[in-house]
């Protein structure tokens, strides 16, 4: 660790420590305490064992790899548009999103660019996978910490936008619907209607979580002030998306980088927080959800005409190179670094995928909390076990 | 109408005629990385307002990401990991092994860019979230030594992804805190990531998306364009 990490998390355990002075003064027996590998609040199988003093964390080390699937090598052995229906069930929630940066990387070393529309209406997708994602984690956060109910909110709501994307690419999970040059097919009739019609039901999803989950005295106290990352140990781990937003960092790759898709044309705000808390990350998250249907509502009315794919060869080689692409995805930055020797597949696939980062803080961010907290935190953070074990 | 492109459309020649872009954050990047670094920065390459990779001597690794997270506020830690440069023993990897009776004559090694000397080539990248601006380092690593100090002490996001790559490539890192599997079981044997490690699956039948690549009948595949 770097002194400068080292002095916040020393700080960080003392302030905590200070409310646990019982700690300190009744003698405690440590235990060990295993989360998961099936647990509701890991999302899959991660494990955390935790050492505990009392009712005090003093160290938690997650086990992985009961998922792990391998991707990387085997992106070697499939060419480039079978890849994508492998990095389809990376983040299993927000499948499409998986798909763009891929593909961006490939048409980057193939210096192939998607047609306008075919652009606009990945954008569009992507925002969905977004909604359909995001989503998910605003109901299941409350069910995590005893709200049950906004989970069927969640469930009931996402499923307008699922019915959306299933629309457009006959997939409601796994799309596969982002090719090399451009899209699989075109939108279908009447859909942008339609669509208008779900982002409203959106907006109303979320000013009902606002009230049912935002508003209510024990969430606030069961995150306010719970599982403070700052911003510059977030920075040095690596986490991304809302979860860095939630320390204050002003850092969106829609809005500061950003190749291929449109978010650069359209008028919406990137949302940060000053706490760094779990609340910090709720809302955020929260925010999120209403500035991404601001979003597609505007591609919804700037769709150019066109054809939604270029011109590229039914083969596909693509030609040597390196190539790192990042995208802003649901869970937060996700990228592939694709090295190719112009050969049908790549050569080497690495992903960096959000999730891997994110959970890379747990050790560090759950020393001295309390074993309530661990679940607010984990939750939190926001994680897909398909996004670690890939 | 709009601008359709692809590597058969573009013409070598329009490429020589573009003005070359200049990328001057990522030059002032650089320089500053060659400013601290001086012999043990060996090779860089800036694709203008795209990416800038730069490779460093082994020795230097440690240096480097200090250098990166000090003096050029890349405080974001990305990833890190390896390529194995050797190219597969097993050919393509595409066909089964069972067709091929007769042992594959292995390709010369090749490197990608900033170039390379070895077989194993660290591969990390870092980010400065403020300027916007990403670097790939890249550096050789022996085979006869696999070790290479730990970024963990600078950046302690590089825990994991260190135990990642040492137990996908076998490489050793020095100074790790806790260097153990990550996703393997402890006694698993073999470096998953290494081309030499053979993907089972794939020995033993084709992978039936085969078809995929395959010429369609009574078609020329490398002139049949996708239709707009």
């Amino acid at each position: 660790m770097t002194d400068v990490t080292d002095t916040k998390q020393m700080a960080y355990i003392a302030a905590q420590a200070a409310d646990a002075r019982v700690n300190l003064e009744i003698e405690t027996e440590g235990m060990t305490l295993n989360i998961g590998p099936q647990h509701p609040a890991t999302h899959g199988t991660l494990r955390i064992v935790v050492k505990l003093d009392g009712e005090q964390v003093i160290s938690a080390e997650p086990l992985m790899g009961y998922m792990h699937r391998g991707y990387e090598k085997l992106s070697e052995v499939r060419t480039y548009p079978q890849v994508t229906t492998l990095v389809n069930r990376i983040d299993w929630l927000g499948s499409f999103a998986n798909e763009v940066p891929f593909i961006l990387a490939a048409e980057q070393l193939m210096e192939v660019e998607a047609p306008p529309r075919a652009q606009w209406i990945r954008t569009a997708l992507f925002e969905m996978s977004r909604i359909a994602n995001v989503v998910l984690f605003l109901g299941d956060m409350g069910v995590q910490l005893g709200a049950v109910t906004p989970v069927f909110f969640a469930f009931r709501d996402r499923e307008f936008i699922l019915n959306q994307i299933e629309a457009v690419t006959g997939g409601r999970f796994h799309p596969n619907f982002d090719r090399i040059g451009g899209l699989r097919d075109d939108l279908p009739k009447g859909w942008i209607e339609e669509t208008q019609g779900v982002l409203k039901r959106i907006r109303d999803f979320c000013d009902e979580i606002e009230t049912l989950v935002v508003g209510n005295e024990i969430f606030q106290s069961r995150t306010r002030n719970i599982g403070v990352i700052p911003p510059d140990v977030g920075l040095s781990y690596g986490l991304s998306g809302a979860n860095i937003r939630s320390s204050g960092v002003d850092w969106d790759i829609r809005r500061d980088g950003g190749v291929g898709l449109v978010h650069h044309e359209l008028d919406w705000k990137v949302w940060t927080h000053p706490d760094g808390d779990s609340f910090a990350r709720f809302w955020v998250r929260l925010q999120e959800v209403r500035e991404s249907c601001t979003m597609i509502e505007q591609i919804l009315d700037g769709i150019p005409a066109g054809p939604v794919m270029a011109k590229v060869p039914r083969i596909i080689k693509v030609p040597a190179g390196e190539a790192y692409v990042e995208t802003e995805n649901p869970l937060g930055v996700m990228g592939y670094y694709i090295v190719s020797k112009g050969d049908l597949t790549p050569f080497r696939v690495k992903i960096r995928s959000a999730s891997f980062n994110n959970v890379s803080i747990t050790p560090w961010l759950l020393k001295g909390v309390y074993v309530p907290d661990v679940i607010s935190i984990l939750a939190s953070l926001y994680f897909i076990l398909g996004d670690i074990d890939r | 109408m709009i601008q359709l492109s692809s590597p058969e459309d573009t013409q070598p020649e329009e490429e020589e005629t573009e003005i070359p872009q200049s990328d001057e954050a990522r030059e002032e990047l650089v320089a500053e990385i060659e400013k601290e670094l001086g012999n043990a920065l060996i090779a860089t390459e800036i694709t203008p307002e795209v990416d800038v990779w730069a490779r460093v001597t082994k020795e230097a690794w440690l240096d480097t990401a200090r250098i990166l997270l000090h003096r050029c506020n890349m405080k974001y830690f990305n990833f890190l990991s390896a390529i194995d440069w050797m190219p597969s023993p097993y050919g393509r990897d595409l066909d089964a092994q069972v067709d091929q009776p007769e042992p594959i004559t292995p390709e010369e090694m090749s490197w990608g860019i900033t170039g390379g000397e070895t077989r194993f080539q660290m591969l990390a990248r870092v980010h400065d979230p403020e300027n916007h601006l990403g670097i790939s380092i890249k550096a050789d690593l022996e085979e006869s030594d696999l070790s290479i100090e730990s970024w963990s002490p600078i950046y302690p996001g590089a825990d994991w992804h260190e135990r990642e790559t040492s137990e996908m490539f076998g490489i050793v890192f020095l100074n790790h805190p806790n260097p153990v599997n990550l996703y393997l079981p402890g006694d698993f044997e073999g470096y998953p990531l290494r081309k030499d490690f053979a993907l089972l699956s794939r020995r033993i039948k084709p992978w039936p998306g085969i078809v995929d690549v395959e010429d369609m009948p009574g078609e020329e595949s490398e002139d049949e364009e996708v239709e707009a």
